[in-house]
């Protein structure tokens, strides 16, 4: 499993504007660099990013190799009710990874 | 925008690189159009930071902000950021809608060289907005292998 830096809000008030910012280990190879060998590694990128709050999808990037290793995303969404948060990359290789997050809306 | 003496700096050594080839130009062109599908793009609404001087292409900071209330009536449907001069003219392109709340974005990126960086926005009401920065990269990514 990759590690995982989140910052998500644990309370927060009804209707209120959030963000949230997550980040992910991850090498993101290009698939443009070469190797010791002079040949191409290829490509190992995430190239999506889901934000679902308590299901229902509120944000959704596609990433390409011009993202910097480890991507970092930044983003915002309303406080609608209290409930899970979660936050799906996938990419290259089968990558796939999940971590949820527990918001309370007072 | 105000001219800093950093940049000025550095405005001696971006004259001497290579200006945008006709492809360069051409393949964002067309990914432009893939992304507005042919339709006009204005400039403004639109906010894409980015610091001009870049010394570490490796991972540049920038986020893009559009003027807009994020509203079911009026709201931002789609972000995305192009590039001149990388390997691929895309970057990232991002869904919004009302329940986002602002339409910001923020993120890391990589630059092969200095270049310049298109931010487009889409409206619900299926209007294209943007702004293009001129960038300046020291060291750039993609060189070390």
């Amino acid at each position: 499993m990759a590690r995982v830096l989140l910052r998500v809000p644990t309370m927060t008030e009804k209707g209120s504007v959030i963000e949230i910012r997550a980040l992910i280990q991850h090498v993101m190879e290009t698939g443009y660099r070469p190797n010791a060998q002079g040949e191409l590694q290829p490509r190992d990128i995430i190239w999506t990013f889901t934000c679902r709050y308590g299901g229902e999808v509120v944000f959704n990037a596609t990433l390409s190799p011009a993202i910097a290793a480890n991507p970092f995303i930044a983003f915002t969404t309303i406080a609608t009710q209290s409930g899970p948060v979660s936050f799906t990359w996938e990419g290259d290789n089968g990558f796939a990874q999940t971590e949820t997050r527990h918001i309370t809306v007072t | 925008m105000t001219i800093s003496r950093r940049v000025l700096l550095a405005a001696p050594g971006a004259l001497l690189l290579p200006a945008p080839t006709r492809a360069d130009q051409q393949k964002l062109a067309a990914a432009l159009r893939d992304f507005t599908g042919g339709q006009p793009m204005r400039e403004g609404r639109v906010r894409l930071d980015v610091s001009p001087l870049v010394e570490n292409g490796n991972a540049v900071p920038i986020s893009v902000m559009v003027e807009t209330p994020m509203t079911a009536a009026d709201h931002v449907r789609r972000i995305g950021v192009f590039n001149e001069r990388n390997p691929q003219p895309i970057v990232i392109t991002a869904q919004f809608g009302p329940r986002s709340g602002r339409a910001f974005l923020a993120t890391h990126i990589r630059l092969a060289t200095s270049q310049a960086l298109v931010a487009v926005a889409e409206m619900n009401d299926g209007s294209f907005w943007s702004q293009r920065v001129e960038v300046i990269v020291t060291l750039a990514a993609c060189i070390e292998g």
